[in-house]
């Protein structure tokens, strides 16, 4: 076991952003010759971790070896000069360009490039590592993984001994995806250190060679070589289901609440749901939700969860399938016409669409009302109520705010998502949807943020929460339903055998 | 800006007054310094700017019919500036004014001296109004469906529809509503008896009061009014918008059938007023010169009438500083780019000093 020292190692690496540790003090090594990847939920700090080692950001404690070499790497140029370079999900060549004269940008303003002397090297690098691409093509024609794979070859043009590809598959076509991962198990055997960050667990297992996962800022655990070897497909899967979402903390044993009664009357429905997609089509939804009762949609960020969301709510339209909420159908109703029948939304997306950042917190507070009396009479604003509603819903909800006229962008994330359940929890809330209602939280409005779910429920409202953490589900919710590739997988009922039952779920193992 | 003076040490000055010394400094220094930078510009080109600028204030400011000039001239452009300010705080650039505005202009010169002779003066007026509102609405329609349902960029095609506008209103004037009775091409002319009536006696259109009524009722839409929220909310957050459940297409439509309606407007207030008539070739442009003044004025209905008056003084005193100096009318362009300039650099800075101490 000679191995040579690790390309690159990261020894105690943090990084901090207001309000939030991206990476706390990770520990990890990067080898020739082996494909890494990195999996982690969004959120989980790949994205920092990544842009730190491409010289974007600089960690604020530990070190950065290159070879053994503690090494600054202060910016993308040294980074490149170091053979580290990265390849994106977006592709980052200039359309309007032929490869080869992408591949020949970087070079000096003044010099007039030598493009037959790039093709001809770019052909060769192709061909050393079993890519058949045309070097005079123009980009813009190819197909994003012929892109891709154009990309990997300007990288090893340039000297690339360690290689980044971010969620390179993301955006590829099946067929794509697997000559990406088949060129990365050639350039490994060339002795190149390939990162590779994705979020399918199936693509990590096939090749990769190294797991690590991230989980909240931390390393919660990885697979080595040796043992990934003699790990089969689908004990690596189980593997690292549970790492990602296994308990982290024993002491929180979660209380699964009791389970409704079987009396309680259906407040939602949703009958053979189907929400065309690009990306994600939400196909043949049959769910139901009673009165208090707490339903957790589990599953991998990305399957289909925001998507259904957003057909419930009405922001989405359905290619088929009906909603009812107590008894009436609401698919015809747009999203102003659900809320008044009772549907709430709280949407995970809290800066993006859940409020304007510019406007005051009075107004966001009643940003799903604008026009509705007694805040507006006959359309002209009464500032007075406006302002009584405000203070009513700060103080109800413990929002943290200077003012109610602050606007809402100022405010901590804790802070904004008070903002956006005081929205949405008062009045005659009768189902109310929860994205993600914790993720990016601290630990004292995770609980605040919990509490509320369930006082909800307890009101008499139908909940549902979707949520990546496994554990947050088991402590909340009566039913768990598990969302693969826009579909319900399974319905499971949380007791003490949940967790195991999700986890196969999730990994196919009982699809 | 508050926290900014409360952190200043200096001074018994109450807070409130503070800010708005230095609220009233940060607008008043840009426009001296855009004034001594144009001086320079007019020193380069060997004319004392003190003789320049003593013409302009005397004529804009200073002699009696120049004000009348000054104030007769504001009416249009109030109402240019009030359709830029719906648009604008709505998120949706139609730099289609001038288009909508000779649209507007056009059919209301080539209609208003035919109807006078069947129809109550007052009568004609009022239609003609209506007439331009709906020909500028007409003429913001094609951009507005394309940005509301295919998400097309709203300033190139406002600004495609621009040229065709201002081609076919010429070509409508020489070919279709060309006065029979003069040579030139132009439009049949309004009477001066049976224009907008003249104020208390002045030389003054009324057009004026008409710009003034709606820029301050389009303002306080914009700030009071549930509709004027909606559409804040639209242009300051897209998403959010569908969020909460409001109809982006459909507001798309009515901003474009406002702001495009009161550009018309602007153009039927200017004939109506002030020219009487449209020649063939005939086009101010007076769109694409308020555009900087209401970013001078933040969307803000009243800044924006300061800032209208000061340009249409300018602009008329350099009508006649120009004859007498030689210098281009078009020099209080020069003005308005300089004061541009210099809020967006003391804007710049006072956000870094903002930022250094840490606000």
């Amino acid at each position: 076991m000679a191995d040579p020292a690790p390309i690159i190692r990261l020894r105690g690496v943090t990084k901090r952003y207001p309000g939030i540790v991206a990476n706390d003090s990770i520990d990890m090594e990067f080898r020739q010759g082996e494909v890494h990847v990195l999996l982690g939920e969004n959120g989980a700090g790949k994205s920092t971790l990544v842009s730190m080692l491409a010289g974007l950001q600089q960690p604020d404690e530990g070190v950065i070896e290159v070879e053994g070499v503690p090494t600054a790497l202060s910016s993308p140029e040294r980074a490149l000069e170091l053979g580290i370079s990265t390849v994106f999900q977006h592709s980052m060549l200039v359309p309007t360009l032929t490869l080869a004269e992408n591949a020949a940008l970087g070079g000096r303003w003044w010099r007039n490039p030598d493009r037959r002397g790039h093709e001809a090297r770019m052909a060769e690098t192709a061909a050393r590592i079993g890519v058949v691409l045309t070097p005079s093509a123009l980009t813009g024609s190819l197909s994003l993984g012929e892109r891709q794979q154009a990309e990997i070859v300007r990288a090893l043009m340039r000297g690339a001994r360690f290689l980044i590809l971010d969620e390179a598959t993301a955006m590829l076509t099946p067929h794509d995806a697997a000559g990406l991962g088949q060129l990365m198990r050639r350039l490994a055997s060339e002795g190149v250190a390939v990162v590779f960050i994705t979020h399918k667990l199936n693509e990590a297992i096939e090749y990769g060679d190294r797991v690590s996962v991230l989980r909240l800022g931390r390393k919660v655990g990885g697979i080595a070589p040796e043992e990934m070897r003699a790990l089969t497909p689908r004990a690596a899967t189980e593997r690292i289901v549970h790492l990602m979402f296994g308990a982290q903390d024993a002491a929180v044993a979660a209380v699964a609440p009791p389970p409704v009664g079987a009396d309680a009357p259906v407040v939602l429905e949703c009958l053979a749901l189907h929400v065309a997609d690009a990306t994600v089509p939400v196909s043949a939804i049959n769910l139901t939700v009673a009165a208090a009762e707490i339903l957790g949609i589990a599953g991998i960020d990305g399957n289909g969860q925001k998507e259904l969301a957003e057909a419930i709510a009405g922001q989405r339209p359905i290619s088929s399938g009906r909603i009812r909420l107590d008894g009436a159908f609401i698919d015809g109703l747009d999203v102003g016409g659900r809320r008044r029948a009772g549907l709430r939304y709280v949407t995970d997306d809290r800066l993006g669409e859940g409020t304007v950042g510019g406007f005051p917190v009075s107004i966001n507070l009643l940003l799903k009302q604008i026009g509705d009396p007694p805040f507006w009479q006959g359309g002209i604003e009464r500032p007075a109520k406006i302002d009584e509603n405000a203070r009513a819903l700060v103080k109800a909800f413990d929002i943290r705010t200077p003012s109610i006229h602050t606007p809402a962008g100022k405010l901590s994330g804790g802070n904004i998502q008070k903002l956006l359940l005081a929205r949405e929890l008062t009045g005659s809330a009768r189902a109310v949807i929860f994205a993600k209602p914790t993720y990016g939280l601290d630990l004292q409005n995770i609980a605040a943020t919990r509490r509320r779910i369930r006082e909800a429920a307890g009101r008499g409202c139908a909940a549902i929460v979707i949520s990546t953490e496994l554990d947050e589900l088991l402590e909340l919710a009566h039913r768990i339903a598990v969302m693969s590739q826009g579909r319900i997988v399974g319905v499971v009922p949380n007791d003490a055998d949940a967790r195991r039952r999700i986890g196969e779920l999730m990994s196919g193992v009982a699809a | 800006m508050t926290t900014e003076t409360t952190n200043l040490t200096s001074g018994g000055l109450p807070p409130r007054l503070r800010a708005a010394l230095a609220t009233a400094g940060l607008s008043l220094g840009p426009m001296i310094g855009a004034f001594v930078l144009s001086g320079l510009v007019l020193l380069l080109m060997k004319v004392n700017p003190f003789d320049y600028y003593g013409y302009v204030f005397q004529r804009g400011l200073l002699s009696p019919s120049g004000v009348q000039a000054t104030l007769t001239r504001m009416g249009p452009l109030l109402l240019l500036a009030a359709s830029l300010i719906v648009a604008f705080r709505a998120g949706l650039w139609n730099l289609g004014g001038d288009a909508q505005f000779l649209m507007g202009a056009v059919f209301v010169a080539a209609w208003a001296p035919l109807m006078v002779q069947h129809l109550p003066v007052w009568l004609v007026l009022v239609l003609s109004m209506l007439v331009s509102v709906v020909i500028g609405a007409i003429w913001g329609l094609l951009p507005a469906i394309l940005r509301a349902y295919q998400g097309i960029n709203e300033i190139i095609t406002t600004l495609m529809m621009n040229f065709l506008g201002i081609s076919l209103s010429s070509a409508l004037v020489k070919l279709v509503f060309a006065d029979p009775d003069t040579t030139v091409p132009q439009t049949r002319t309004l009477p001066v008896g049976d224009r907008l009536p003249v104020l208390f006696g002045s030389n003054v259109s009324s057009g004026l009061v008409i710009g003034l009524v709606v820029i301050l009722a389009v303002h306080w839409m914009m700030t009071r009014t549930a509709f004027g929220l909606k559409l804040r909310v639209v242009g300051a957050n897209p998403e959010a918008a569908t969020h909460a459940g409001l109809s982006v297409p459909k507001l798309t439509l009515a901003v474009f059938a406002i702001s495009a309606g009161l550009g018309g407007l602007a153009g039927a207030v200017a004939i109506l007023g002030q020219y009487g008539n449209v020649r063939a070739d005939w086009n101010p442009a007076y769109a694409f010169t308020i555009v900087p003044l209401v970013f001078l004025a933040r969307f803000n209905g009243y800044a924006a009438i300061g800032y209208v008056f000061l340009f249409s003084a300018l602009g008329i005193g350099s009508e006649s500083a120009a004859r007498r100096l030689d210098v281009p009318n078009y020099f209080t362009l020069v003005t308005v780019a300089l004061l541009l300039v210099l809020l967006a650099v003391t804007e710049r800075w006072a956000a870094l000093r903002r930022a250094r101490k840490g606000v």
